[in-house]
Parts: structure tokens; sequence; C-alpha cells
């Protein structure tokens, strides 16, 4: 495995007002790695997230994906006051990059939502079949008129593998908020999967899964990294899954990265120990 | 001195009308706060409390009949918020959001069927119609009332707001719709007070404002409800002060561009204003920003 | 159901409706109320299906279908009307400037056009906005489009606040069925390709929709361009049916009838736009018109309060109902269709079979 770069965050400050969310965050994730960030509740985990994907501006920093500037920004109009992060200069007078979500997934980056998001009037198949909306070459007219129906004919194979590859096939007509909460979990990284990334977040998969079900997942994570050649950094709370799959973890405490490393190194970190059960030893 | 007679009126027409949208303003910021509803129906509750009164008058005496008219435009209100939007209080927003539609498709042909859609003649209040002269300009009494009595009412609305129990449980709902609940906060009756405060500056209001106008028809509401509404957007939405200040602006630009000899666009006008304002501040001038969360 | 088969069904119902229609009209004189109902029935379905595309199938509250209608309406009036009887129609703006006439498709297809450029140039800022802003901010638009057409400095173009008259006009109920019938299946073939279903996926859940790579602004503009479109040909088809329009016609309340359409047939229903549709103008225009008569007895007994008017009251006392106890509408989010009838019976016939099986094996 060479070390190539996917992803780069890079002094990455996002401040609500003036609480910040996320504090000088630096991190790297290689490719065909998988890459956990773990911390306690509120430590700016999913704003991280938020930012890599376009929801959120960053305050301040810059987000670099297969060597590529994707998003930078720094300090302005009302934030320029009420700015406190660190580095804001490094960034101003430099080109403002802000892509919206969409522009994102296009380069390659997809998600998952720590509260399933899924087109809850749709059925299984429908909700894989439009994210293949992205890859298409038909515009409104070719569209409307049938003139795609190759193409369409071609998202619909598609669309039929990927839920074979996640074992929803039986369910293909269901609602997919029908479903029990594990399969709705497969769901959602199977329609990531369908906008053909090469970067795949997730923000806790195994949330609200018994420990079968989290097994099977780790096993499904394994599984399509290496059958779609993919990068995947995640947050995640479940230790046994985190400690079974992961690279590299990135730690993080009240928006600060406090510890890197494999985790073998990560188990031994004093100030991890110290994020988690020191914590709970002051409540 | 020329330039002043001949512009004076305009002004205070204007700032007159600014304090009548103002009245109704209130209504449609105080419920948006809390509800997050357009309430559609206000204007027309406006219209049909003008039309109380014409009947009113020709059955009992005068000070009876404003009486009447506050005590029955309250209680429209009050009834229309407990049968049409109470009962939508889990639905989507935009179910409400068509009731308010429906009620007032169904004020306005309650009205058309009553009235026969011909224009009802406003009766003449005595004192408010009387005819004064300021600095040469002839208007009638009202326009000089209207923005005095609009700032007293607003003043002890803010007061009300402020120290009663009741405001205290509006503004805590307005912040906090569940939280507010959950705090013991008895929201349908914080929500039904709302409606009757509105319904109470507006019928005080339609006395204002068609004191000015010689009839009351069925649609007569629907364009100073949208002015108003457009008002409390302006001032942005959910801020009693804001509204107020909107609704002058508002009334006061709209008579100046109808003194200039655009009357066709002082409608237009106000539309346009809405839309600048909710490109360039979509929370109004004294509005607050949320945050949507992912 | 095959393909082939659902297709050649479908062609046959909508043959088989236009030849009933064209012995309808043979047989019942053409001022029949039925005619009346079903020609404006076929405009309104047109245009509460454009508005159901919005705020039915992408999540748009938009009240602004009024003000397209106008634009459609106005655009076929002013291409339309023959030069020789202009010099009448505008006669205090010396016959206006526009000194020629085009065909009629070509003109409402015009009119189409028109309403589709103003949609984008509005939407543009406006779809920006959130939910009920963005309802405030298009009535708003239709407002102003209103205003600035009843200008008299626009007098020679759009003949200021007087009527537009003498332009040509339809008198087979064919018509407006066949150009409503063609754009609502354009809109039902938008719908069903991949485009639909990116508008559905907004409507669902707008950020999980980006996340998959929906451009947000890109689509909403379609769906508001592509909406307005279709209701400025529903607006030609309009002064078609009125054979004079002004810009006071076009109203809010106007949006607001066309909006309660689509509830009681239903949010994000084709079959339930359409059938709500006729169902209102029948009910507002011709079923409920005894109750406007003031000289109806029940046995001695006068009924007084039967006069003009209280056909309007019951038929929103009606509305409320259905928007209160009844919110699907008639259809609900579903379609009307062959196969969905069949499923229908099917069911039925299928739960007595098991039931009666059930029965013989005790």
């Amino acid at each position: 495995m060479s070390k190539e770069n996917v992803l780069k965050v890079e002094n990455v400050t996002m401040q609500f007002g003036g609480v910040i969310a996320v504090d000088n965050l630096n991190l790297e994730v290689n490719k065909g790695e998988i890459v956990s960030l773990i911390g306690p509740n509120g430590a700016g985990k999913t704003t991280a997230f938020n930012v890599i994907t376009g929801v959120y501006a960053p305050s301040n920093g810059a987000v670099y994906y297969k060597g590529n500037k994707i998003i930078q920004n720094h300090p302005q109009g009302k934030m320029k006051k009420l700015y406190h992060g660190e580095n804001p200069v490094m960034y101003t007078g430099h080109k403002v990059l802000a892509p919206t979500p969409d522009k994102i997934t296009a380069l390659g980056i997809a998600r998952t939502f720590q509260n399933i998001r899924l087109f809850k009037s749709q059925t299984v198949f429908e909700n894989i079949l439009i994210a293949k909306h992205l890859r298409r070459t038909s515009n409104v007219f070719t569209a409307t008129f049938r003139l795609n129906a190759k193409e369409e004919a071609r998202m619909r194979a598609e669309a039929e593998e990927l839920l074979k590859i996640v074992d929803l096939t039986d369910v293909r007509d269901e609602l997919a908020t029908s479903l029990p909460y594990g399969k709705q979990r497969h769901l959602e990284i199977a329609r990531a999967l369908a906008t053909q990334p090469e970067l795949l977040l997730l923000d806790e998969p195994a949330a609200g899964m018994n420990p079968q079900e989290t097994l099977e997942l780790t096993q499904f994570i394994d599984r399509i990294r290496t059958e779609f050649g993919l990068t995947i950094f995640m947050i995640e709370h479940h230790m046994d899954l985190v400690m079974e799959i992961s690279d590299r973890i990135y730690v993080l405490d009240f928006g600060k990265p406090i510890a890197e490393g494999t985790p073998e190194e990560i188990r031994n970190n004093p100030r991890v120990i110290e994020a988690y059960l020191g914590g709970a030893q002051d409540e | 001195m020329e330039w002043i007679t001949k512009n004076l009126p305009y002004l205070m027409a204007g700032i007159s009308v600014g304090g009548q949208y103002a009245l109704i303003a209130i209504g449609y910021t105080m419920v948006y706060g809390i509800l997050r509803l357009i309430n559609f129906a206000h204007g027309d509750i406006f219209m049909v409390a003008g039309l109380i009164m014409v009947y009113a008058v020709t059955v009992m005496p005068m000070p009876l009949a404003i009486v009447l008219v506050i005590a029955a435009t309250v209680a429209l209100g009050f009834f229309v918020e407990r049968a049409a939007y109470k009962p939508l209080r889990s639905a989507p927003r935009m179910s409400v959001m068509i009731s308010a539609i429906g009620v007032s498709y169904l004020l306005q042909n309650l009205a058309l069927y009553i009235t026969g859609g011909l224009s009802q003649q406003y009766p003449a209040i005595p004192w408010l119609s009387d005819t004064v002269t300021i600095l040469g300009a002839t208007t009638k009494r009202v326009t000089l009332v209207t923005p005095v009595l609009t700032v007293a009412l607003v003043v002890v609305l803010v007061l009300l707001i402020k120290y009663t129990k009741i405001g205290m449980a509006m503004r805590a709902a307005s912040r906090d719709f569940e939280t507010s609940q959950l705090m013991g906060i008895k929201l349908n009756s914080v929500i039904s007070m709302t409606f009757v405060i509105g319904s109470f500056l507006a019928a005080i209001g339609s006395m204002l404002y068609f004191t000015n106008y010689t009839g009351v028809t069925p649609t007569a509401g629907a364009m100073p409800g949208l002015k108003a509404f457009v008002a409390a957007v302006f001032g942005g939405i959910g801020s009693i002060p804001g509204a107020v200040i909107g609704a002058f602006i508002i009334g006061i630009c709209e008579n100046i561009i109808k003194g200039l000899g655009w009357t066709t666009f002082s409608d237009a006008f106000t539309f346009a204003l809405l839309i600048v304002i909710l490109i360039a501040k979509p929370t109004g001038l004294f509005g607050e920003k949320a945050i949507d969360k992912v | 159901m095959k393909k082939t088969t659902k297709a050649i069904w479908n062609v046959g119902l909508i043959a088989a409706l236009l030849i009933l229609l064209f012995l309808l009209e043979q047989v019942l004189p053409s001022s029949s109320m039925l005619f009346m109902v079903l020609k404006k029935g076929a405009i309104y379905a047109l245009v509460a299906v454009s508005m159901n595309l919005l705020n039915g199938f992408t999540g748009l509250f938009s009240l602004g279908q009024a003000g397209f209608m106008l634009l459609g309406a106005y655009t076929y009036a002013i291409l339309t009307i023959p030069v020789e009887s202009r010099a009448s129609v505008y006669q205090y703006f010396d016959g206006g400037i526009v000194q020629f006439s085009i065909p009629v498709p070509l003109a409402l297809i015009a009119g189409g056009i028109v309403a589709a450029v103003f949609a984008f140039l509005i939407g543009l800022p406006v779809l920006r906005l959130k939910s009920d802003y963005l309802a405030i901010a298009t009535l708003g638009f239709a407002e102003i489009i209103r205003a600035v057409f009843q200008w008299d400095k626009l007098g020679p173009l759009t003949n200021g606040s007087n009527l537009l008259r003498n332009f040509p006009t339809f008198n087979s109920v064919l018509y407006p069925f066949i150009v409503a019938g063609i754009c609502i299946g354009l809109i039902v073939l938008l719908i069903n390709s991949t485009y639909g279903r990116a508008f559905k996926a907004i409507r669902d859940d707008e950020i999980a929709a980006e996340a998959m790579g929906i451009n947000l602004a890109h689509h909403k503009q379609l769906a508001f361009v592509i909406s307005s479109f279709f209701a400025g040909v529903s607006g030609g088809l309009l002064a078609m049916y009125q054979t004079t329009i002004q810009a006071s016609m076009f109203r809010s309340s106007m949006t607001y009838e066309i909006l309660l359409i689509v509830v009681i047939g239903g949010i994000g229903s084709i079959t339930g736009s359409c059938i709500g549709s006729f169902l209102f103008i029948a009910c507002s225009e011709w079923w409920l018109r005894f109750l406007d008569n003031s000289n109806l007895y029940i046995g001695d007994f006068h009924l007084t309060f039967m006069r003009p008017g209280f056909r309007k009251v019951v038929f929103s006392i009606i509305i409320m109902a259905i928007v209160l106890f009844y919110r699907k509408g008639i259809m609900g989010d579903r379609e009307f269709s062959i196969e969905a009838v069949q499923k229908f019976f099917r069911k039925r016939f299928k739960k007595k079979q098991t039931v009666e099986g059930g029965s013989s094996h005790e």
C-alpha cells in the first residue's frame, strides 16, 4: 500500500458565534486506509465531517482531496472580530473555496449521517437509484423524452447490483423507512456507494446496533473497502469496531486533536485515557 | 412652506397608515414567533372587524358598537385558532398554512354572502372622523390619533410581555416550543392569548383604518394584511418593536410613492421591499439568526 | 402488467375519453354547463399539476402561479390579436406597438417561454429562501407583475388596465383537453425520469439530497422554471376560454384556489390534481348552484338563507373540512391507474378467498 494522501485537513477551525466546535484540526487519511475519529460526545467530530463535506464553510483552514485544495476559508465579516482560534493569518489573502456538498460528492467523497437520513417516501431501490443521478450524462430534455434509455437501464442495473451487495434485494420495493434500524444503516452506506466515491465518510455507522450486528458491520466495511478500492474515514463510539478495523485513529476532545496513532498506541495513550475516564471521574 | 403644505398630507397619511399596519403586523409577528405560521386569515379577521362595525351601528349606539366590535373580533380570532389551527398542531407546517389560506377563503366568501358583494359604507366615528387643519393641511383627526394610540398600545403590550406571567410564557414558547411545554407552560392557553391580543389590535386597527376609507368590501383585508405581514418580516419576524418600525417605514414609503404619482406601484413597492429584505437580510432588522442542525 | 400492455391500455383510455367528449359535443347543446366545467376544469388541471410539480414533488412552497398565468395569458393575447383589430383593442394607445400576429400554437408556447424566463430571473434570488418565506416572496412577485402590467406607460404593449380581446378562442372542449393532456403527459414523463427522482429526493430531505450530489440550486431552479412554463401555457388557454383578459383577474385568490385544488386532489398526486380540478370547478360553478337560488321552498317554508353567495360559503366549509379532517386529499400521494385499480380489486378478491379457504379447513 503506497502512502498516497487522499484527504488532508489543515488547521481547520470551526467557530459558531463565540463557541469553537473544532479547534485547529490537522489530520491525514491515506489511500486504502480505514481511519477512525473518536472522542467524547460534543468533541466536534460531526462538525469536522460537516466541514469536510461542505455543509459548513470552516471559519479558518483548508481541506485537500488527493493533493488538490478543495476548501479554504479565513475569518470574514462578523467572524473577523469574533474569531479567537489559531492561524488565521495563514489563509487571509488566499482565495476562499466553499463548494456546496454536491460538488464535494461529485469529486468522490460520499458520506452517511449520524441520524440516518434516507429519502422517506421512496423505496429501498429508489433510494439507491436517486444517488445514481449524480453520474448521469443526460439533461432534462433527453431524460424527459426517454432518449437516455441506455443510461437509465445501466443506472438501474448498477443499483440492483448494490442492493445485492448489501443483501437488501428481497426488500427492494419496501419503503426505506420501514426497514429495521440496522438495515437502514446498510442501505445508507449502499446509497453513498452509488455515487461512486473513492473516500467514504461514515458517521457512527454502528450507532444503536447490538454486538452481533456490529460484528457483521465490521466485516461488511472491511469487505466494501477491498471490493470498491475505498478509503474510509469514520466516526465511531463502539470501541470493538474501532480497534478491530482501524489502521489509525485520531482522538478529539473539546474540538482539539489530542492523540493520533495505531489502535495499540491509542489504547495506551494516557491523554486519551484521561479524556475518556478523567471526565467521568469529575462527574 | 409651500413644499411642506404640498407634501405634508402624504407624510401624515403615511404615518397614520403605518400605525394601522403596525397594529395588524403585531398579530402576524406574535403568531409567527410562536407557531411559525403565516396567519393568512389575519387580514380577513381585520376585514370582518370592519363589517361588524358596519352592521353594529345600525342597531346600537356607537360606544356600544365599539365594544362589540372588539369583543366579537377577539372571539373570532380565538375561535379560528381553536377550530382551524389547533387540530393541526402536530401536522407539517405547510398543512397549517394551507388551513390558514382556507380560513381566509371562508371568511371572504362569508363576507361576500352577507354583504351581497357590495361595498358597505363605513360609519363615521364621531371625533375621530372630524376634520382638522395643521400647517395649512386639512386631514381627519384619526390621522393624528393613530400614531399616538399605536405607540401607546405597543408600549403597554411590550410591558405586558416583559412583566406578566403570561408574557413570560409567550417569550418562552417563541424561543423553544417543545421545551417550554416540558417546563409546564400551558401551550394552548399561551397560543390562544396570542390570538386574542392579535385580534384585539386588529379590531382597533380596523376602526382607525376604515375611518379613512369609504367602504368595506370582502377583500378589503387582503392587501393591508399582506402589507402588515411584509412589515413584520421587514422588522424581523417575532420582534414586536421591529414590526412597528417596519410598518411605519412601509406606510410612509407607500404614501410618498403615491405623492410622486406612482400609485400603481405603491403595492408593488411593498413587495419589492420584501424581496430585497429577504435576500439581503432574511432575519429582518431585529430578527435573530438560527443555525440549521445537520 | 407488461409495459406494452400498459401503454396500450393508456392509449385506449385516452382515445375513448376523447371520442366520448366528441360524441357529447354532438348530442348536447354547446351552452351546456357540462362543457363549461370540462373546459375550465382541463385548464385548471394543467395549472394544478404544474403547481403540484413544485409543491408536491419538489417540496417548494410557491404561491406565484397566478403571476405566471398572467404572463402566459398576456403573451398569448398580445401575440395573437389580428392586426386589423389592434386599432380597436388598443384604442387608447394608437393601436399598440405590436403590429403582427403569430399562429395560436406558437403563441401558447411563447406564453410558456415568457413565464419560464421570468421564473428563471425570479428564481435566482428567491429559491434560496426557506418554505414560508419562499411562499410569501413568490406571492409578492405575482403582485408586482400584476401591478406592472396595469401600468399606463406599458399601455402600448399591455393595454394598461384595459381589457385585451378579439384574440382567437376555442369552441370545442377537445382543444383544452388535448393541449392540457399533452402538457400533463410531459410533466408525468419528467416526474418519472431521473430528474423527477431527484426532485422527490429534495422534497424528502434536502441535506441528504445534496450529500448525494444533487445540486439544489440547479434542480430547484429547473422545477421552478418548468412549472412556470406550464402555468404560462395554462394562462394562454385560460385567455382563450375567457375570451377577454385583464391583469386584475390574476389575483392571489386565484393562486389560493389552485392550491386548494392541489390539496383536495392530494399533494404529490398528478391524477389527484386532475380529479380535484374537475371536482372543484364542477362544485363551485355548477353542482352547488342551486344554493344560490333565493326562491327555494321546503313545503311552505321559504329558505331565506339561500341567496347568491351561499354556494361559495358552503363550498369553503367543505374545503375546510377536507383541509382539517382529510388532510391527504382524494388520492394522497398515490396515482390512479389501471394497475392500481386491478390491484385494489385483486386484493379484495383475494382476501375473500383466503377467508373462505380458511373456513373450509375447519
